[in-house]
């Protein structure tokens, strides 16, 4: 819709206290508002999520002991105080399942995707606010059907966020029933908020932008969406498809999955795959956008060659169509196939390293500023690397054969869903913190979450990578019940409590949050002195986001100490004549 | 080197190609990472923001892009293509067999079947829970499936695994250089006793394998 029309219907001002509480807080259509409700849903989810993963590293310090406190915790999560292997099953699965749905997916594309692409492409809202409502209470049902599941008799899933057939297939295998059919509705019906989301934000970056704003002056986070939603629309389809076969042969008595109905396993695993890996890259890219809003940001410097970094991102979700074969190496299928997809996904390794040295290269020479969001920043992109060389290990076909299925992968994984996603959401609150919710987060208290989280996190994951040279397969809740493993449990003990201490470390990005957002110093328009054009607009901006008339752009986006201008930045939004009138 | 990087012994013919590759990959990797790091660092020391610095504003270096665009490339399709035979022997072809197997995951055990004295896998084989027998130094061909869910058969002292599928039979081959015993875990999880599945591979001198062999017959009867 165009700029008047937006204007016409929402109004300049004041339209947001006639709507009420429950149009305001609850059934907005504000992209803002929708935007913090993913989050706020999100960050209670990670608190379960996390404590999945607590309750396995207590299991995988001490197996097969009582612990009074787990008595406190539903019938599904522990029995007789103590974590059996049936609750270690739903734990590990309920963790990724929560971790990569209802955490990750949600703050990148569903909190910041929303929050970011109308404020940086200079539109007053998403181009269907009701669609975009609807993307957020859709995702809620989701999540309560996936909570639900943890009451039911039987317990939650328990086959693995992979889910694997005829595994998860057949109840009796599993001794899950109505959990594991939660788990594929639920995925199902989170499949189609995200569907209506990625609609959303394709149309909105398309159509909306706003005058001066081609598509290469838009700031990468938003390019990194605009690919991310893409590939959402395209792989979303092939996933939930795979869920309603899954349930059709769970309830309807089909045999797409199961061998002696004439169903094949493997077919399971390609439409899994298919979905699966774009859908790490899903995860991944948006926080590649992060980092280098952030470090051209604080490095007051242009990115480092940015129309690569866009192309580096377009060319990855290219590729991460044709790579899914690499989670399939021992799987049985055609060995031939593997030789092939050992290709692409060595292929695949090179856009995302020349992203890791024009990061590098944006850092060299500049000005660089450590603030909470910065460090957060760096990290994304020091963590990204290890658990990007990790991957050429497990893309070699024949090393695969050794570390595939054991902590090796787990390290991998960990190294570039926390290293990399997670640390690009710490660093991406606390950035747009003051834009969400005027008011600044309290420095000091980020670093310590920072630094903290820093030292923990590594000394969680990194020895996994020695627990996968030593063999340790995933998913056993008893390391000790295999003489080969039993040297490396004190590695086991060391990591469960480097877990405990990050887990903890938790509580005081949270406690920053809350506190900021009652007492947190009062936030100006532009606290960060930076260039996008979100920074244009009041902090918190109103309903239809600029008071006035839209803004206009007159260049890209990280134009940082540039000879036009006497400061150190220089705003999208800014007419040339006001610059060079600065610079005399 | 492999064993002070926590590997268990290997005991497999094609094992040492698998280790190579591996320390390989590990080398890179390891260089990679430190001059990334060493960059990095130097860096965020020497370009820290003092009073009175501004950043040199530098847009890009087309040049420098293509060449290290170049050399990733290079490096990692190497990689590929220096993987491609191990892969294909071990997975495609291998030598002729010269001791038969037939092995087949249940929940939550392996189940060994060895051909009758008839050599055949007839009505006089024999199937033992969790034990493999094998002699040293013979070609291993096992015919693998499972009966239930997926499994998967992990030789960790021989780098060895392989899926069990149901409604597949999949053939895997392995050659035991040094004798032992050696753990067989199950590597995809199978369920509530996926933890604690494993077979124990036993690797003896043909004499000895014989005699165990005929002892099973024996007690089958």
């Amino acid at each position: 819709m165009s700029s008047t029309a937006a204007v016409a219907v929402h109004g300049a001002h004041g339209e947001q206290h006639e709507l009420g509480f429950w149009r305001t807080y609850i059934f907005s259509e504000d992209h803002k508002m929708i935007g913090r409700q993913f989050l706020f849903v999100a960050l209670f989810m990670m608190s379960i999520g996390g404590l999945m993963a607590m309750l396995m590293r207590l299991d995988l310090a001490w197996p097969d002991t009582q612990f009074s406190f787990l008595s406190i915790l539903p019938q599904s999560l522990q029995n007789d105080s103590a974590i059996t292997a049936n609750t270690y099953n739903a734990e590990f699965t309920m963790h990724a399942t929560i971790m990569i749905f209802f955490v990750i997916m949600p703050i990148l594309v569903g909190c910041f995707g929303n929050f970011l692409i109308p404020l940086m492409i200079g539109a007053r809202d998403m181009a269907f606010p009701k669609l975009n409502m609807l993307s957020f209470w859709v995702s809620a049902g989701a999540g309560v059907l996936m909570m639900a599941s943890f009451w039911v008799p039987g317990g939650p899933a328990a086959a693995g966020w992979t889910s694997y057939a005829p595994l998860s297939a057949v109840p009796l295998y599993t001794g899950v029933d109505w959990g594991q059919n939660l788990w594929c509705m639920s995925l199902i019906v989170l499949g189609v908020g995200s569907l209506m989301g990625s609609i959303n934000y394709i149309t909105t970056i398309i159509n909306m932008r706003t005058k001066g704003m081609t598509f290469f002056r838009m700031p990468l986070v938003i390019w990194s969406l605009f690919i991310t939603a893409i590939l959402l629309l395209l792989a979303l389809p092939v996933l939930t498809t795979a869920l309603a076969l899954l349930l059709f042969d769970r309830m309807g008595g089909t045999h797409f999955f199961l061998p002696p109905g004439g169903g094949e396993p493997l077919l399971w695993q390609h439409l899994f795959w298919f979905f699966g890996h774009p859908e790490v890259y899903i995860m991944i890219l948006p926080g590649m956008g992060i980092a280098s809003e952030l470090i051209a940001t604080f490095s007051r410097k242009p990115i480092f060659g940015y129309r690569a970094m866009a192309y580096a991102m377009a060319s990855i979700a290219f590729l991460s169509w044709v790579v899914w074969g690499h989670h399939m190496f021992q799987s049985g299928m055609d060995p031939a196939l593997g030789t092939g997809f050992m290709l692409t996904t060595m292929v695949i390794g090179v856009p995302s390293a020349i992203k890791t040295f024009n990061w590098l290269g944006t850092l060299y020479k500049g000005d660089i500023h450590y603030t909470a969001a910065m460090l957060n920043g760096l990290s994304f992109v020091a963590m990204f690397v290890i658990g990007g060389l990790s991957g050429i290990f497990m893309a070699c076909t024949p090393v695969d054969m050794y570390i595939h299925d054991t902590y090796f992968i787990v390290a991998h994984i960990h190294y570039v869903l926390f290293g990399g996603s997670l640390f690009a959401v710490f660093g991406a609150i606390t950035y747009w913190f003051p834009k969400m919710f005027g008011r600044m987060m309290n420095e000091k208290l980020g670093k310590v979450h920072f630094w903290i989280t820093f030292v923990a996190f590594n000394c969680t994951f990194f020895p996994m990578h020695i627990l996968g040279m030593g063999g340790h397969m995933r998913r056993i809740y008893n390391p000790t019940q295999y003489d080969f493993l039993k040297p490396l449990e004190p590695i086991n003990m060391f990591i469960s409590i480097s877990a405990f201490v990050l887990g903890a470390a938790q509580f005081l990005l949270l406690a920053n949050m809350i506190w900021s957002y009652f007492r947190g110093e009062k936030a100006v328009e532009n606290p960060w002195h930076a260039n996008t054009l979100e920074w244009s607009a009041p902090s918190p901006p109103r309903h239809g986001n600029w008071p006035g008339a839209l803004p206009v752009v007159y260049r890209g986006p990280y134009e940082y100490s540039s000879p036009e201008s006497a400061e150190d930045y220089l705003p999208q939004w800014q007419a040339a004549e006001a610059a060079t009138a600065a610079a005399d | 080197m492999l064993e002070h990087l926590w590997f268990p012994h290997d005991i497999s013919t094609f094992g040492p190609q698998i280790d190579w590759l591996f320390i390989l990959i590990f080398w890179i990797t390891v260089i990679v990472w430190a001059l990334v790091m060493i960059a990095m660092v130097t860096f965020m020391v020497r370009y820290r923001h003092r009073p009175g610095r501004k950043a040199e504003y530098i847009e890009g270096n087309p040049r420098l892009e293509v060449v290290w665009t170049t050399a990733t490339a290079v490096i990692l399709i190497a990689l590929a293509l220096m993987s491609k035979s191990t892969w294909a022997e071990i997975k495609e072809h291998g030598p002729p067999g010269q001791v038969f197997y037939q092995v087949a995951g249940k929940q939550f055990n392996w189940e060994i079947t060895y051909p009758g004295p008839d050599g055949k896998f007839g009505p006089k084989a024999v199937t033992v829970e969790n034990e493999m027998h094998v002699p040293i130094n013979q070609v291993v061909r096992i015919e693998l499936t499972s009966k239930d869910v997926i499994h998967s058969f992990f030789v960790p002292s021989m780098r060895l695994k392989q899926d069990a599928v149901p409604g597949r039979t999949i053939h895997v081959w392995f050659q035991a250089r040094e004798p032992g015993t050696y753990a067989i875990p199950c590597a995809e999880l199978c369920g509530f006793g996926h933890s604690g599945m494993q077979g124990t591979l036993t690797v003896e001198s043909e004499a000895d394998f014989q005699k165990w062999l005929k002892d099973q017959y024996a007690n089958q009867q």
